[in-house]
């Protein structure tokens, strides 16, 4: 199987630790991800007022590279997959809003005239663990599993962006456990968590930290609560306001406790057997070594 | 002699009003209080303004006070409010379009200022936080 694959930008920086798991442990699966031919910025944050084209280009340009290498590929679906919950949720919205507004799309793909391929609605977004449910199974999934991740309990974060809003959720927006049921395919223990929808606080962190310390402290605080060993998430900027920002939550509240934040993908690349250079666990901020380590994981 | 009070249908601030159903594309007249935005707001502890409050603000047409809230600067359009109001109104894209209301006058008056940042507090920021902060923030 070959899959159309869409990183973003922080998972070229801060977060490879979440791309190289990603690619590898898809390999273990037997499919063949394919990073997308000149890809560019998904826009980050969907802009909400309802007259913007502007803030549609960039998705809309990653839609049009998408159909090129679609075209170029005997076989290939008209799809793509992003492991990034937040480009997932800008590039799904704004596919949703072009769907929805043909004038919209005409003014755009007049705008991106000197492109060869127009952009016409038709290709579909899709987020990695919607992939793996969907198209793998988890109960295929399960076969490949040659290291069980047994006795790790593990508290699966979704944020905002997987689940809200409704229309591009793919499980239930209050609670959601698509992530509960990998873990669980993957021989590790879901904990209950009930702050796994709340907000981390997003983009604050660039000018108002002191608002991310206090989201860190509750939500990662509720999962120490329920013995989690370690909090998984799906998005980069909850990964660093979760974990590098522990500091501050620690500052805020001394009897926090420092907890390790891992992308699902470096789980699955632990318990697919694949190597330590997929994993890149010298990228988190809380190691996440000891705990790993405890459950002879590494 | 006694004073008259005069009933009138025209509203003050009535294109600010129309501004911001055009801008969010939401009808405000929906909202009847229920609260519930408010109530799972993560951010409502950080807010001058509840998200309630805003609607009915909005309402109103009171443009000088929604603008010089801090509130709609400390929404991050996470949309909890949106999937729990009863009456669908979509009150994330009503905090932007009062946003846009303010960082489209022409006047720069962005809210992050990102340069004023220490080069080493950039540089550990990815570029997801940056990026979106400041497509939220500035103009």
């Amino acid at each position: 199987m070959k899959l159309i694959y869409y990183p973003g930008c922080t998972l070229k920086n801060q977060a490879r630790n979440f791309d190289v798991s990603t690619v590898s442990s898809m390999g273990k699966l037997d499919v063949e991800v394919e990073e997308l031919d000149r890809w560019n910025c998904c826009g980050t944050v969907h802009a909400l007022d309802s007259d913007n084209v502007m803030n549609r280009v960039a998705p809309v340009t990653n839609l049009i590279r998408v159909k090129e290498a679609q075209a170029k590929t005997e076989g290939m679906a008209s799809e793509f997959m992003t492991s990034c919950a937040m480009c997932y949720n800008t590039l799904k919205r704004a596919n949703i809003d072009v769907r929805q507004r043909s004038d919209a799309l005409e003014t755009i793909n007049n705008f991106l005239s000197l492109e060869k391929t127009k952009y016409e609605g038709d290709v579909e977004v899709l987020h990695l663990l919607e992939y793996l449910r969907d198209r793998v199974g988890f109960d295929k999934l399960a076969e490949k599993v040659t290291k069980p991740l047994k006795g790790l309990r593990v508290a699966c974060y979704y944020g905002c962006l997987l689940v809200r809003p409704k229309e591009v959720a793919f499980d239930d927006v209050e609670n959601p456990m698509i992530m509960e049921n990998l873990i669980t395919a993957l021989g590790a223990t879901p904990v209950p968590f009930s702050q796994k929808t709340e907000c981390c606080g997003a983009y604050h962190t660039v000018g108002k930290p002191e608002i991310i310390a206090e989201r860190t402290d509750k939500i990662m605080g509720s999962a120490y609560e329920e013995q989690a060993d370690l909090v998984v998430v799906s998005c980069p900027l909850c990964a660093f306001n979760l974990d590098f920002r522990q500091d501050d939550a620690k500052r805020l509240n001394p009897d926090f406790n420092n907890l390790p934040v891992l992308y699902f993908t470096q789980l699955m690349a632990i318990a697919f057997g694949c190597d330590d250079s997929a994993l890149r666990l010298d990228l988190h901020h809380v190691d996440p070594l000891p705990v790993l380590a405890a459950h002879g994981l590494v | 002699m006694i004073p008259t009070l005069r009933i009138t249908t025209a509203r003050a601030e009535r294109d600010f009003v129309a501004k911001v159903e055009k801008i969010s594309g939401q009808k405000l007249l929906a909202c009847y209080q229920c609260g519930k935005c408010s109530a799972g707001c993560p951010m409502a502890s950080h807010m001058d303004v509840l998200p309630n409050q805003i609607i009915r603000l909005a309402q109103l047409g009171m443009k000088e006070q929604l603008l010089a809230a801090r509130s709609i600067w400390m929404c991050v359009s996470c949309m909890t409010c949106n999937s729990r109001c009863p009456k669908g109104i979509r009150i994330a894209e009503v905090i932007e379009s009062l946003r846009m209301t303010a960082l489209r006058d022409g006047e720069r008056n962005d809210y992050l200022k990102i340069m004023e940042l220490s080069p080493e507090a950039r540089s550990e920021l990815p570029p997801i936080a940056t990026i979106s902060a400041m497509r939220k923030l500035t103009s």
